[in-house]
């Protein structure tokens, strides 16, 4: 699965990989079965994977996304790496509170501090 | 024609956009064409964009559960959206073709140890941004109701 096709931008910044999501609703849910497999693909290629996933161009997400973005925080889990989500807009992420997931996941305020929290 | 004297565009102002979709699973084309004009009258009946936000969620997951749950993921099965939008209020039903789900069988996706399962939040996210969520037995309808000042 090619990221771009999913509609991810992925790059590597001292060995941490930035995920930018391009599209603005993360709804239909092909598109989001299309960005679990290619974050899957991501986080299968490393041993330890460090992920910083960035929703600055975010405006509407799904639960089906929040489940997606679950099914790559367990894996990255059972390799041991790392997982930050970070600009996340504050219609998401009061989603993130309402369902509580701002306990799972490590959410912080910029692209910086996201990738300053980095073990 | 009014037959109190009120001026017909203030009339046609305060009428409620009523209004009914039918969506077939695997076409998110009609599900777009259907999304924007819905949004569009939400804008056009005053609602701000919270409001329409909220919306948008409660509407994305219930139509969502109704193609996934509720048929199967059955290309030749539909789901069927009736909507009545006031300038003070909303209802929407959305009915599926399944054979309907029993609410208080879903679990609590916000209890710890439900957290890490990627599924199951649907519901509670319709309940969290609607005034009112109703599911009509037996089960393979959901009525929403949005207040705004609520």
């Amino acid at each position: 699965m090619n990221p771009e096709s999913a509609g991810l931008r992925v790059s590597d910044q001292n060995g941490i990989t930035r995920v930018e999501f391009i599209e603005q609703n993360i709804l239909d849910e092909a598109n989001i079965q299309q960005i679990g497999e290619a974050l899957s693909e991501v986080v299968d290629a490393q041993d330890k994977p460090r992920l910083l996933i960035s929703f600055r161009n975010v405006a509407h997400l799904s639960s089906a996304a929040l489940g997606a973005l679950i099914t790559v925080s367990n894996r990255v889990k059972s390799k041991d790496g790392e997982l930050h989500l970070s600009d996340i807009n504050p219609n998401i992420l009061e989603v993130f509170k309402i369902t509580r997931l701002d306990r799972l996941f490590e959410i912080h305020d910029t692209t910086a501090e996201g990738l300053a929290a980095f073990a | 024609m009014s037959p109190n004297g009120m001026n017909p565009s203030d009339e046609d102002a305060k009428a409620p956009l009523v209004g009914e979709a039918v969506l077939q699973q695997g076409d998110p084309s009609g599900l777009k064409i259907f999304e924007s004009a819905f949004f569009d009258a939400l804008k056009t009946s005053g609602y701000d964009e919270g409001q329409i936000f909220a919306i948008r969620l409660a509407m994305e997951e219930a139509i969502a559960n109704g193609f996934r749950h509720g048929n199967d993921g059955d290309p030749r099965k539909t789901v069927k959206i009736t909507h009545v939008i006031n300038t003070t209020d909303l209802q929407v039903s959305i009915e599926d073709e399944g054979t309907g789900f029993d609410p208080e069988a879903v679990p609590d996706p916000t209890e710890d140890a439900n957290l890490e399962i990627p599924s199951g939040r649907g519901l509670m996210l319709m309940r969290a941004y609607m005034t009112e969520v109703n599911v009509i037995p037996p089960g393979n309808r959901i009525e929403m109701y949005f207040r705004r000042d609520a």
